[in-house]
């Protein structure tokens, strides 16, 4: 299943993925694209992602995390061109019980925001638009 | 020997492509890639350390490459 996806995601799909009988607490994230950054208004922002990379890394979050925290997980993130409003991620954590699936959703939500490689070039009202660079990961940027 | 080199976002931007070959000696490790880039035009703006992935995995910059490994060099990432 790609998790790299370029059409409109669908939470109650991915609601689907984790569902089982034996999980009586489900954690659904949905992260949408924001109308401002930094006091900036901004108007579209473009994902752009190394997929073959980004659905490895992907696939060994979700991995790590049903192991970390014995919950079935499952994560799509958009691609390309998004208005505002539009959901870019969404992100699906299920166990017996709440606390774990909390847990596993936010630590899955995390892990992706830190290695999986997107970026986002995001267009402001002003006109102008720059790529976004959350923190320098280099050690002497 | 030759390796394939990815560029993503700012770092594309500034080097002004997305992918290219680079003739390397042999033992060359990822942190050479780096200095190879970083002595091109447009490539003083790239850290000395970025995290780099050697066919499609994170690798430290020590890693040794071999003839046809795709290194992709990736710029802070953004994504969620």
């Amino acid at each position: 299943m790609a998790r790299i996806v370029s059409t409109a995601l669908d939470p109650a799909g991915v609601l689907d993925l984790v569902a089982g009988a034996d999980r009586g607490g489900t954690v659904l994230f949905v992260g949408t694209v924001r109308d401002h950054h930094l006091g900036r208004g901004v108007v579209e922002l473009e994902y752009s992602a190394y997929e073959a990379m980004a659905e490895l890394e992907i696939a060994a979050i979700l991995a790590e995390a049903e192991t970390r925290f014995s919950t079935v997980v499952e994560a799509v993130h958009r691609s390309g061109k998004l208005a505002v409003g539009e959901i870019s991620i969404v992100v699906a954590a299920a166990h017996a019980h709440r606390d774990a699936a909390f847990e596993a959703c936010r630590w899955t939500l995390d892990e992706i925001k830190q290695r999986v490689p997107i970026w986002k070039h995001e267009s402001y009202a002003d006109g102008s638009s720059e790529w976004v660079e959350p923190c320098a990961t280099g050690r002497d940027a | 020997m030759t390796v394939e080199v990815l560029l993503f976002a700012s770092y594309a931007e500034s080097l002004g492509e997305c992918s290219l070959s680079l003739q390397l000696e042999p033992g060359a490790t990822a942190g050479d890639v780096v200095g190879e880039l970083r002595a091109r035009p447009g490539g003083a703006g790239l850290p000395r350390f970025p995290m780099v992935a050697v066919n499609e995995r994170y690798a430290p910059a020590d890693r040794r490459l071999e003839p046809g490994d795709v290194v992709a060099v990736i710029p802070p990432v953004g994504g969620g």
